[in-house]
């Protein structure tokens, strides 16, 4: 701290006013083995006039014994730590160093560059606010640069320093430095990162690490520790929407229950309203508790005690948010998971997973794919293994207040637990609740449709038949559920004549009015599957945009288009119940088939050829072309 | 207690230490909150002044949920036992005391065994025998990651095994501020509240915040002898003088405390805190380099690590 000195020595009182108001930034270093990433590391202790004495001389003793510069000082060795990777000559896990300056202090995440890099780098950037990515300038943007540069992206850090190092071994050319520059910037566009501030230097040599190199007169950007120093801080999480996780109740007396935790983001002050998540319930806030006295707000950052005007029930996992702007809360989600464990990641398997103060239950459902770091292409994969990152739907046990990570990383990053061993297997970022657990109310949360199905033991789906009057969708229908039942099976025939007779009794046969009922009737449906039911639906339901728009009420997987396929001419013949007749004779206006039209389905699931077979032998097809879809088992 | 360190700065970025102390909050009640049995390890250094500091404010208006645990060797300074029973009693916290009675029993002194065996049996296996004796299942340290090269990689929630081993490939990966408290009967956690910060970061903190600390830190009339180049003062009857030894009067502090025949210290003036931070900062000396546990061959801080020392 040479050029603090002449403060500390002459006014110590003046230093210290001034380092109380520094801010911190953190950092994470990435670069491949031969980088230079901790020689950097160790030149900015050194230039920060972090190493003491005794550790100089001891810098010296080591660099002429285990140097890798000749006997000249090497900064690598300040850094490399475990007796382990001195041996090998690499570091093998994330380091923390910590050095600062007049305006800031600095806290360093050092991340290997060998083969563990994903699990490393991914732990060293969650908590980092900005990217150095070195780059060897003999060597320019490798594999490995577009690696660290798409796990700096997942992990949310926006901005980036591409510093382009050993300067020194190409002439301190500015070609080069420019081409490499351009290289990064065409690719850092396509992943999105756009925030880049590049910076040619030689960690060895000191070259624009603290002043503006002599070498370098041609670049007019900072040099690296005024970058450092100047980039801004302000915590993006401060603008957003209060969340506050529960860690812990206070309740020292009978007088004071009080809700501490860490500001997740935004502000609260007293007086505000708020809502607990999951419960829904509301309240204000009536204190902001420190040990230094109450405040009047708080921000993102800062661990409090809140205390609330009324009586809620708040336990340790929930969140305290605005009452404006409460998250969603879901559990099925679709998240990124990055797998940190020599185990592979098994789909079905019930993991642990905490996020924010929250443990709960998940089961990783699909992957639906794995990401290639190197390439970034989308492979299809079944488990993930150590340092894989994928995209995979999770089932939680329960419902659990969140964001998307994107918006919000406390209420949307997690860790998976192991529960045999309890080691911390994997970590992950919530993209988005899945539709089907989007909005569904809190109240049902506990017992789903799920747990209901599997109570019965059956898969919960709805087989719409659709076809004219008289195709023979009730008679088959009512053979399929006669023989399901029979099975054991839980089922529930909504037949439309039947429904026309109470809940749609109000509604008549005009096209808005058919529209309504089968509306109608697709919810009925939907309540009844989550009930875990396997429903039957019987209907004309004649237009395609409302088959449409039933099907989109389902999950994939659970709706089911049956086309009973009978030619007008056919239905017309048969006239079961004589309505044709009626129909032609005028005496029945908006007929399906002779005065309303019939839209026949382009792509039903199962098609059923009247003509071809008998009701017992299309219930017979259904049946089986179910067991096929795996739908029901055999 | 000032509310100094507790307002965020106008622009609604917290400063460096609002940052540290936010999270170190954050630990101890995360801690507290899951584990079953926690205990905090008291040294009565200024390190434990300030992670005793922060505990207060994290379960405020509660007493911190924990005993404070101090593993005594019985060659402390006499002004940090008067230090740590007052702030004991001054809290309303339980005062574990636990002494290795096998190693007081065999006579092991720092004297005649060296600091090596007297450090290995009162501190690493009286520790472990308090941890065992007590069943806690985590333990809260001071340790801080700039503190020595090897703890820059220690994670803030240390896990160790039943045997009290730390296993550098067992360790948890620790992201955003989730931390995996989770263990089998008889495993435990190490846990550093104070990972993040530096030796300056702990001295500004003490400053802003007025946290009572052990009078030694500060300069005085102290007698002393000089050893091996290191003033070694003389606190009691116990420490036996060499021949031609007499302790000279000097004005002298500590930078680090620790069993008084193992701990040197400095002339200085320096009687505030101000005057402290300037001398640190003043001297290119580094901290540890007033232990003579560290004056080992490299690596071993890792080494006792793995053996069970904090």
């Amino acid at each position: 701290m040479a050029h603090q000195s002449d403060l500390i020595a002459q006014d110590i009182g003046a230093y210290l006013k001034a380092h109380e108001h520094k801010s911190l930034l953190r950092f994470i270093t990435c670069g491949s083995v031969d980088d230079g990433k901790s020689t950097l590391i160790g030149r900015l202790l050194y230039e920060s006039k972090m190493i003491f004495d005794d550790q100089l001389s001891a810098l010296e003793q080591d660099s002429k014994k285990v140097g890798t510069r000749g006997g000249e000082l090497d900064f690598a060795l300040l850094v490399d730590g475990l007796a382990a990777e001195r041996e090998q000559g690499i570091t093998i896990d994330v380091a923390y160093r910590f050095f600062s300056t007049e305006k800031r202090k600095f806290i360093v995440a050092d991340t290997p560059g060998h083969e563990q890099y994903t699990r490393n780098m991914v732990t060293g950037a969650s908590t980092a606010d900005l990217a150095v990515i070195l780059i060897d300038a003999r060597k320019g943007v490798l594999t490995q640069t577009r690696r660290h540069s798409f796990l700096v992206h997942l992990i949310g850090i926006s901005r980036v320093v591409l510093a382009v190092n050993k300067m020194d071994l190409v002439g301190y050319s500015r070609e080069t430095f420019e081409r490499i520059v351009a290289d990064y910037r065409a690719f850092a566009a396509r992943i999105g990162l756009t925030d880049i501030t590049a910076i040619p230097l030689s960690a060895a040599y000191g070259d624009n690490i603290l002043a503006a190199s002599p070498n370098m007169p041609w670049h007019a950007g900072p040099n690296l520790m005024q970058h450092l120093e100047d980039v801004p801080v302000t915590d993006a999480a401060t603008g957003k929407p209060f969340r506050l996780p529960v860690q812990w109740v206070n309740r020292p007396n009978q007088d004071f229950r009080g809700f501490a935790g860490q500001i997740a983001s935004g502000r609260v002050a007293r007086g505000d309203r708020i809502r607990v998540l999951p419960s829904g319930r509301e309240s204000e806030v009536a204190r902001i508790v420190t040990a230094g006295g109450d405040l009047e707000s708080a921000v993102a950052g800062q661990s409090v005690t809140l205390t609330l005007t009324s009586e809620v029930d708040v336990s340790r996992g929930d969140v305290i948010a605005a009452g404006s702007a409460p998250p969603q809360v879901a559990s099925q989600f679709e998240a990124t998971i990055v797998w940190m464990h020599e185990e592979p990641m098994l789909q079905g398997r019930a993991y642990l997973l905490k996020t924010g103060a929250r443990t709960v239950t998940a089961t990783i459902t699909p992957v639906k794919h794995k990401i290639n770091v190197n390439t970034l292409d989308e492979l299809p994969a079944e488990r993930l293994e150590l340092n894989d990152i994928g995209v995979c739907e999770l089932e939680l046990d329960r419902g659990i207040p969140f964001d998307p990570y994107t918006e919000n990383h406390t209420l949307g990053g997690f860790i998976l637990i192991d529960r045999m061993s309890n080691s911390t297997v994997g970590a992950g970022l919530l993209n988005f609740a899945l539709r089907r657990s989007q909005n569904v109310h809190w109240q049902a949360l506990d017992v789903d449709k799920k747990v209901r199905a599997r109570q019965k033991g059956q898969k919960a789906c709805v087989l719409w038949l659709t076809g004219l009057s008289g195709a023979g969708k009730s008679t088959i229908a009512n053979l399929i559920e006669k023989r399901l039942t029979a099975e054991g099976r839980h089922t529930y025939l909504l037949d439309g004549d039947n429904v026309r007779h109470g809940l749609n009794k109000d509604l008549g046969f005009t096209a808005q009015d058919r529209v309504e009922n089968i509306r109608r009737v697709a919810e009925v449906s939907k309540l009844m599957v989550d009930a875990g039911l396997i429903v039957l639906v019987s209907f004309i339901s004649p237009f395609r945009s409302e088959r449409r728009m039933a099907r989109e009420l389902f999950q994939p997987g659970e709706f089911f288009e049956v086309f009973i396929d009978t030619p007008l001419a056919e239905a017309e013949r048969r006239d079961v119940k004589g309505l044709y007749k009626k129909a032609r004779r005028g005496e029945l206006k908006n007929f399906t088939g002779i005065d309303s039209p019939y839209e026949t389905p382009e792509s039903p699931e199962i098609r059923i050829d009247t003509t071809a077979m008998d009701a017992a032998g299309a219930a017979e097809r259904i049946i089986d072309r179910l067991q096929e879809l795996k739908v029901i088992d055999t | 207690m000032k509310a100094a360190a507790a307002a965020p700065l106008s622009t609604g970025t917290l400063t460096h230490l609002q940052r540290l102390e936010a999270e170190s909050i954050h630990i101890l009640r995360e801690v507290v909150a899951e584990c079953e049995k926690p205990v905090m390890l008291y040294s009565i250094g200024k390190d434990s002044a300030v992670m005793l500091h922060l505990a207060v404010k994290a379960f405020y208006p509660a007493v911190p949920p924990f005993p404070l645990l101090h593993v005594d060797t019985t060659w402390k300074f006499k002004a940090m036992y008067a230090f740590r029973d007052e702030i004991a009693a001054r809290l309303g916290m339980q005062l574990l005391v636990h002494i290795n009675q096998e190693g007081l029993k065999a006579g092991v002194n720092p004297f005649t065994h060296g600091s090596q065996v007297h450090t290995d049996v009162m501190k690493t296996q009286g520790l472990k025998q308090a941890l065992d004796k007590y069943g806690f299942d985590a333990a809260f340290g001071g340790a801080r990651r700039d503190e020595e090269k090897s703890r820059a990689k220690e994670r803030i929630f240390s896990f160790r095994s039943a045997q009290h081993r730390w296993d550098p490939k067992q360790q948890r990966p620790e992201l955003w501020s989730l931390y995996n408290p989770r263990k089998h009967p008889g495993e435990s956690l190490r846990v550093f509240p104070l990972s993040n910060w530096t030796e300056l970061d702990i001295w500004q903190y003490i400053y802003l915040e007025n946290i009572p600390i052990v009078p030694l830190y500060f300069s005085a009339l102290r007698p002393v002898v000089e050893r091996d180049g290191a003033l070694i003062m003389v606190d009691d009857e116990r420490m036996p003088l060499k021949p031609g030894e007499t302790p000279m009067q000097k004005r002298v502090r500590f930078r680090t405390l620790g069993c008084y025949p193992l701990t040197g210290a400095v002339e200085s003036d320096a009687d505030t805190l101000p005057a402290i931070i300037q001398e640190m900062l003043l001297t290119k000396t580094s901290e540890r380099q007033g232990r003579v546990i560290d004056h080992d061959a490299a690596a071993s801080m890792e080494k006792k690590k793995q053996e069970g020392y904090f």
